[in-house]
């Protein structure tokens, strides 16, 4: 499923004191089956533009067409139909959960979806086996005696079990440990790839973007900066700061080695890539 | 002995603890026979994955929860005491990841009064102490501003401001940048940087951010409720195969050195800055 923007702008309090232009005029085009990574610091204009992707906010001007088709011109009903097609996972999804058993939570989504008893138990079985948790041992715990990370993973399961064509994540491995990070970032990626579903990933992580995504979008003061492949991104690394942002430590480093070793490349942003392009010119 | 009971900060001593777990008669062992001590004027990481002990833990130590078994000692007094409660979570200033909870007025010096106020401070002292607080900060510009106009940093540093008003001797910071962006991130680190080196304030720094604590004094490493490793940065992070192990990560500069290293290059294996590795590969 293919997501295009056109000349969307947000103005929050339009024409009271308190009016704050969120997003300015965007435009870009997110291609079915990509895998999109947006940054930008705490209010730059990330969290408003995806909430219009999936219609939860309605635009000041512009548009959102998903698959063609504008979602602000749909009937309400359609509007519902394409919203079970977008699935957003919220920042601490976990705040979300509220069933009382994980297999009710799961089932949720589905069951709204107006799914018939079977396919709900499938989906539910799919979505959990997904996220990499074992059905047949949690699905009778209630959601709130699990570990943060379960907790997360649960309530990513939840969003999965709508089988999603347009998968958007805020920031999903927030506060969670390192294992829990990879775990996670390891599974949305085996879902992208299996599923060949649209994967939008918001995240602070600059390593975690490099590591995964086809393009960047980076956010401004509600504008657009960069939306470009990470190798070209990753390289503009005095605008990404002037805007409060970073890159890869290793991306650094490269950039220092650059003085005795001028044939270094700075395009790196994994320690993988690191490691072979050190190894590169210092054995010549 | 008389000496070191004034350097110390904290101790803890053979410390057990148990969360009750719901509807079975078993119980969850969060602590299990914890044993360490903080110095005054000490920088101390904490670190370990989800539900190894690290909240349990600090939570012991500002006496919102009791020990099932062992001690609990703040600046010479201990938390099972009941007399000693108040000075105790004063004596440990608490922050917390999400700085939206815990800021509770609607105008930054209000919020920073919060604790002086229910400590009875008298009104003038007040004054100087948020004053004073919001300088250390550097958030005195933002003294009449409302706390939800800030950015994520800005609210962390209020918080902070908050503690340092009520005078701690030492704050314990828990995952304090989970919830921010790099600059606010940057932005928290420094001012608990500066906290420790120039108000000589005991900073305890629980985080999964290893970077942000390569120039700790100490890190402590806690697995399953144990502590099961202890030392200088240097000396822990180079054990990057035993730090994966238990789920956790390492500087990223320490992981492209131990990867060269497993290349066959011949270079140290306890680097930790971008700075040590241009030393390294530029020698």
């Amino acid at each position: 499923m293919s997501v295009e923007i056109k000349n969307l702008s947000h103005t929050y309090s339009e024409g009271s004191p308190f009016e704050f232009k969120a997003l300015k005029d965007i435009n870009l085009t997110i291609e079915d089956g990509s895998f999109i990574g947006i940054i930008g610091h705490t209010g730059s204009g990330k969290s408003t533009l995806i909430q219009h992707l999936n219609g939860l906010l309605t635009p000041t001007s512009g548009t959102v067409l998903v698959d063609g088709k504008d979602i602000f011109e749909t009937k309400k009903t359609e509007l519902i139909q394409l919203r079970h097609q977008i699935g957003l996972v919220f920042q601490y999804p976990e705040h979300q959960l509220f069933e009382e058993t994980v297999q009710k939570d799961v089932a949720f989504g589905p069951r709204n979806q107006g799914l018939t008893e079977d396919e709900i138990d499938q989906r539910v079985r799919q979505s959990i086996k997904m996220v990499g948790l074992d059905f047949d041992a949690i699905k009778d715990k209630s959601p709130f005696e699990l570990s943060g990370g379960q907790m997360r993973r649960v309530a990513i399961a939840g969003v999965l079990a709508m089988e999603p064509a347009v998968l958007i994540l805020d920031e999903p491995t927030a506060g969670l440990d390192p294992r829990g990070r990879e775990e996670i970032l390891a599974q949305i990626k085996s879902l992208h790839r299996q599923k060949q579903i649209t994967v939008i990933l918001v995240s602070h992580s600059m390593e975690d973007i490099g590591k995964m995504v086809d393009k960047i979008l980076v956010m401004n003061e509600g504008e657009v900066v960069f939306y470009d492949t990470p190798n070209r991104v990753f390289t503009e690394i005095s605008t990404l700061e002037r805007i409060g942002l970073a890159v890869p430590e290793v991306t650094y480093l490269m950039r220092r080695l650059k003085d005795k070793y001028p044939e270094i490349r700075e395009d790196i942003f994994t320690v993988e890539a690191a490691k072979k392009e050190i190894l590169k010119v210092i054995r010549g | 002995m008389i000496m070191d009971s004034k350097k110390r900060m904290i101790d803890v001593q053979d410390v057990y603890f148990k969360y009750p777990h719901n509807n079975e008669n078993e119980s969850v062992v969060a602590l299990d026979g914890v044993s360490l001590h903080i110095e005054k004027g000490e920088f101390v990481g904490i670190i370990g994955h989800n539900g190894s002990g690290k909240s349990t833990l600090s939570k012991l130590l500002n006496a919102i929860i009791f020990p099932t078994q062992g001690d609990v000692i703040v600046s010479g007094l201990n938390t099972k005491d009941h007399e000693s409660l108040w000075t105790i979570r004063q004596t440990a200033g608490m922050v917390f990841q999400n700085p939206d909870n815990q800021l509770v007025a609607t105008i930054v010096e209000e919020d920073v009064a919060f604790g002086p106020e229910n400590l009875g401070v008298p009104p003038q002292e007040i004054r100087e102490r948020v004053d004073r607080a919001l300088a250390v900060v550097e958030m005195q510009a933002y003294a009449h501003q409302k706390p939800h106009q800030l950015s994520g940093g800005q609210k962390q540093r209020i918080a902070i401001a908050g503690i340092l008003a009520m005078e701690p001797e030492c704050i314990i910071f828990d995952e304090p940048t989970a919830m921010l962006d790099p600059s606010g991130r940057r932005e928290v680190m420094e001012t608990i940087k500066r906290l420790n080196r120039d108000k000589e304030m005991t900073v305890i720094h629980i985080t999964h951010f290893m970077e942000e604590i390569v120039d700790a004094d100490r890190i402590i490493v806690l697995d399953k409720g144990k502590v099961v490793m202890e030392g200088e940065p240097r000396t822990i992070f180079k054990q990057v195969k035993r730090l994966k192990e238990i789920g956790l990560d390492v500087p990223q500069m320490t992981e492209l050195a131990y990867e060269l290293r497993s290349a066959g290059l011949e270079i140290a294996d306890d680097v930790l800055s971008i700075e040590e590795m241009v030393d390294v590969l530029c020698q």
